[in-house]
């Protein structure tokens, strides 16, 4: 029994195409809960009223559940309220709400690690409110949130291994679905761990390399 | 509202079944999480040994878990185990060992942490104290090290806890698994089952974790400085 190099020539352009719906999905999830996390992080650090409130619920819900159940909830259970989603739009949704928590976290420490002193400094010498976020704030709060960032993007790009519960053709789906047909169990995990070392390990040097490009805004110790 | 659907939940047989779903899920975490602790000490441990070889092979083992997905793992030893030795793998001890594996690391990785966090300066004055290296464990650097150690440990019970949920990949009757079983079964005469049966799992699962985690973020903020 050797190793089948024909049956992953044969397959290959399906993985491919799966691995371009991992990457695809990746990519918009992970932007989207920046974004989400963004937002979420400046509501906290500028402690807006009643909307804090909600954003709190809405990290502490988003951190205390499984993605599989959030992605069962928004693909099998919303569509009987009236809404449905595709396959895709609910994965990128339930990455995004799943991210979003823990950018918003990354975020909201990052902004407040930024010293009282640093804005009043700011302030003394004249800076607007746009020069002092964009001179003074988000230089220093970046550079601090930047390795949770990064470990977040990681943690997700990971989590889209799950979307595959919501019919998606992704890496997993099409290693189950090969496995069931032809029985070729070791070439088809090969090639699956494969897939996403090759996502994955680019990935986490680069956020190795530019965390250790950031020490440069740190301040003081 | 005469047909919302939330009867199909609300029977007595339902909530059985999920009780009993959600007695797998904590079974499959607990035994997860007690095997990641045991292991996960002596791996830290080990962690901070001055022998490169074994420290570039457990730091390999780390990056390991660390980039590849757990649901990949959990398919490498579930397929990959059942075309190995012929029989089918057990999905339950499937994960169970998945877990153990990766709960091993990330614990471990805690306790590393932990103990290097405390400045050389207290080992070295121990030493000069003239404590053995068994008491400087036990009274200088174990007691400070835990301080650190609790609220990250917790807060990756909390994290073993959701991953759980992973098992319904590889067939063991969770939770997820009895509430799919549930909803299948009551497709005709009840199509809104599927909506409150996944909003009940959703929120049986944040009642579980949530006052964990929270716990953990209060014992940080009580023991940070």
């Amino acid at each position: 029994m050797g190793f089948n190099w024909g049956f992953i020539v044969k397959f290959l352009p399906n993985y491919a195409a799966a691995v371009a719906l991992t990457v695809k999905l990746a990519v918009l999830g992970v932007s989207l809960s920046a974004v989400v996390g963004a937002v979420c992080g400046l509501v906290l650090y500028f402690k807006v009223k009643v909307v804090r409130t909600i954003v709190r619920g809405y990290i502490e819900l988003s951190r205390n559940t499984p993605l599989v159940i959030q992605l069962f909830f928004l693909y099998y259970g919303i569509p009987k309220l009236g809404l449905k989603l595709s396959g895709e739009a609910c994965a990128i949704i339930g990455l995004a709400f799943l991210g979003g928590g823990y950018m918003a976290e990354a975020f909201r420490g990052g902004l407040e690690s930024v010293s009282e002193a640093q804005l009043e400094s700011g302030l003394s010498v004249g800076l607007n409110a746009w020069q002092m976020t964009r001179f003074v704030i988000l230089p220093q709060a970046l550079s601090v949130a930047a390795p949770a960032l990064g470990a977040n993007c990681v943690f997700l790009i990971k989590e889209t291994s799950v979307v595959s519960v919501i019919a998606i053709q992704d890496v997993m789906s099409l290693t189950k679905e090969l496995i069931g047909m032809y029985y070729n169990t070791y070439e088809t995990l090969a090639i699956l761990v494969l897939c996403y070392s090759l996502i994955l390990i680019p990935v986490s040097l680069a956020f190795s390399l530019i965390e250790r490009r950031l020490r440069h805004a740190e301040f003081g110790d | 509202m005469p047909n919302s659907g939330i009867d199909a939940l609300l029977s007595v047989n339902n909530l059985t079944r999920l009780g009993q779903g959600l007695a797998v899920t904590l079974k499959l975490s607990i035994i997860s999480i007690a095997i990641s602790l045991a292991l996960g000490l002596i791996y830290g441990i080990a962690m901070t040994t001055k022998n490169k070889l074994l420290y570039g092979l457990l730091k390999l083992y780390l990056e390991a878990f660390r980039v590849i997905p757990l649901l990949v793992w959990l398919f490498l030893l579930f397929f990959g185990g059942a075309r190995a030795f012929g029989a089918d793998t057990d999905g339950f001890t499937a994960s169970v060992i998945v877990f153990s594996m990766w709960g091993t690391v990330e614990m471990g990785d805690i306790i590393r942490g932990a103990v290097q966090s405390i400045p050389a300066c207290q080992r070295l004055s121990a030493e000069a104290l003239g404590m053995t290296k068994a008491r400087i464990y036990r009274h200088v650097i174990i007691p400070q090290a835990v301080r650190r150690f609790t609220p990250a440990a917790i807060n990756l019970v909390t994290r073993m806890i959701k991953t759980s949920s992973l098992a319904v990949f590889v067939g063991v009757t969770e939770i997820l698994r009895v509430g799919k079983q549930i909803i299948e079964f009551n497709m005709m005469k009840n199509p809104m089952a599927s909506f409150w049966i996944y909003a009940f799992i959703f929120v049986v699962y944040f009642i579980i974790c949530y006052p964990v985690s929270r716990l953990s973020k209060r014992l940080e903020a009580k023991w940070e400085y």
